[in-house]
């Protein structure tokens, strides 16, 4: 682990993209330690232009480890919640850091950019946890493969035997861009600098990545992105991130690209159902409950928090969308009750807007199993007032291809 | 365009424009642009009483909510359906177009803030 990271009680951190978003007049927020634009100008037509065309995002803040060499895949398929080291080269994963109870340590992306080279991209927030996580069961599984490999040599480096990875966090020497929206191919393509070396990006599939150059330096370019549109994220060390911010900005602009900030990034996500930690995930809900039950490969030998899902909760509260007439947007923390009018509240809003495209209220709250079906009148108490909700499956929103 | 020297101010980022008894009330551009864009408004009907420095209305933006404080004790004699309609109109215009309500102010019209002490509390942002 890098001797970088910074003290819980660090006071918040800014990109290196910082004078840029002051000099367009953003507002910032501390979001996971660091401080972030949340908006530019309007989030609302940062949010459209998205949908309708395309934003650029400084998501910076966004931890970055790799894990690599030794047998990183099959200590990663321990490590994480899925199978790892059935994926080419090539491709990326949506995955999570499980607790050993089974609780959600962190969602993260795993990209495989060699046969034994891997990059996680976690939240800001939990970088440290993420570190520690991979750490320490770094040391327990090394130990495990090393005593498995043969009886320990007794010199120290060796402990851990050959088939453990190295991890390194390398988030404060790059800087992660995101080019969203539908003409985000057209506009990466078209930045100055950029040149694709890897395989082109049209042929670039969803959850997949290619590598370039700009400005004489390495450009990762991957095709993920938390906005629910087509898009790219572009990973390239802090001292190239200005002008990759630049080029890409004057190739948007005949484009309909704006910068996006932190507000943005926000309703897209949760109009495209995607969960957020510390809302939809935390240590305390289990991927099932999330509707990530897909993520798990259950069927792994073993993997850190198999034996703790192995104890099913019976009834435990399940993600669902709601939906409402009118504009008044339940938010998070916001109880939810039956539509009978009960008392007892069966549920609480872990995320919930004003859906821009959607033009009604969404939210996402947990709710018992048996009010989960889509089609279910519950109700939302915004400050006093029960406003009717709809069950609805999730996504609330999907692109058209 | 409006001459913010001769409003008066609140500490809950409120304008005042007096004429008379006849307080017209909106947001500031500065409590505008925290709460970022404006999505919905609720106000006091007409005819109701409001209370100073007590919560009347809501102000949603996307992101966040935010309550709306009468400034001064009356009556509603006016509220800006306008706003409500276009509730973008608070950010493209706080002390314009996008004002909130008009109060029948009964009493005196005191504790409000003048702009030198307005500026002052949102560190020389306002």
């Amino acid at each position: 682990m890098s001797d970088s990271v910074p003290p819980p009680e660090a006071p918040p951190r800014y990109t290196v993209l910082r004078d840029r978003h002051e000099a367009l007049g953003a507002s910032f927020t501390d979001f996971g330690g660091w401080m972030m634009p949340v908006r530019y100008t309007s989030d609302l037509a940062e949010h459209h232009a998205v949908r309708t065309a395309a934003g650029l995002f400084d998501i910076s803040h966004m931890a970055e480890l790799w894990v690599h060499d030794g047998r990183a895949a099959d200590f990663l398929d321990y490590a994480l919640a899925g199978r790892v080291s059935s994926m080419p080269v090539g491709r990326a994963k949506y995955s999570l850091v499980l607790a050993e109870d089974g609780g959600i340590v962190d969602d993260v992306i795993v990209y495989r950019t060699g046969t034994s080279y891997f990059l996680v991209v976690a939240n800001a927030g939990n970088r440290d946890a993420v570190a520690a996580a991979l750490t320490s069961r770094r040391e327990r599984w090394g130990h495990a493969q090393a005593f498995l490999d043969g009886p320990p040599r007794g010199d120290g480096a060796a402990v851990l035997g050959a088939d453990a990875p190295r991890i390194e966090d390398v988030t404060d020497q790059v800087a992660l861009l995101a080019v969203q929206g539908p003409r985000a191919q057209e506009i990466v393509a078209a930045a100055d600098g950029v040149e694709i070396t890897g395989t082109p990006l049209a042929d670039v599939g969803n959850y997949a990545w290619t590598e370039g150059r700009f400005a004489g330096v390495p450009l990762f370019v991957a095709r993920t992105g938390y906005t629910g549109e087509d898009g790219f994220e572009l990973l390239v060390e802090n001292a190239r991130a200005g002008e990759l911010w630049d080029a890409l900005r004057a190739a948007g602009a005949p484009r309909g690209l704006v910068p996006a900030g932190l507000a943005a990034r926000d309703t897209l996500r949760l109009e495209a159902g995607m969960p957020l930690y510390g809302h939809e995930l935390s240590l305390d809900v289990r991927p099932a409950q999330a509707g990530l039950g897909r993520v798990v490969a259950l069927d792994k030998e073993d993997f850190v928090g198999k034996a703790g899902l192995a104890n099913a909760v019976p009834d435990a509260p399940v993600l669902v969308g709601l939906i409402a007439e009118g504009r008044r947007a339940g938010r998070a923390g916001y109880r939810v009750y039956d539509a009978s009018g009960g008392a007892e509240p069966v549920g609480e809003i872990t995320s919930g807007a004003l859906g821009p495209t959607i033009g009604h209220p969404i939210a996402m709250a947990y709710v018992p199993p048996a009010l989960s079906v889509p089609g279910t009148l519950l109700a939302i108490d915004v400050r006093g007032t029960r406003i009717p909700a709809t069950v609805t499956a999730l996504p609330f929103y999907r692109r058209t291809k | 365009m409006t001459d913010l020297d001769s409003l008066a101010y609140t500490a809950e980022h409120e304008w005042v424009a007096l004429s008379g008894a006849i307080a017209t009330v909106g947001i500031t551009d500065y409590a505008a642009d925290k709460l970022g864009d404006v999505v919905y408004v609720d106000l006091p009907a007409v005819g109701a009483a409001v209370t100073a420095d007590a919560v009347c209305g809501e102000i949603e933006s996307t992101k966040s909510v935010g309550e709306l404080y009468a400034p001064l004790t009356g009556t509603v004699v006016e509220v800006n359906d306008a706003a409500v309609d276009d509730p973008s109109l608070v950010n493209s215009a706080p002390f314009g177009e996008g004002w909130l309500l008009r109060i029948e102010v009964s009493g005196t019209a005191d504790g409000l803030l003048d702009r030198a002490a307005y500026a002052a509390l949102t560190g020389g942002d306002a």
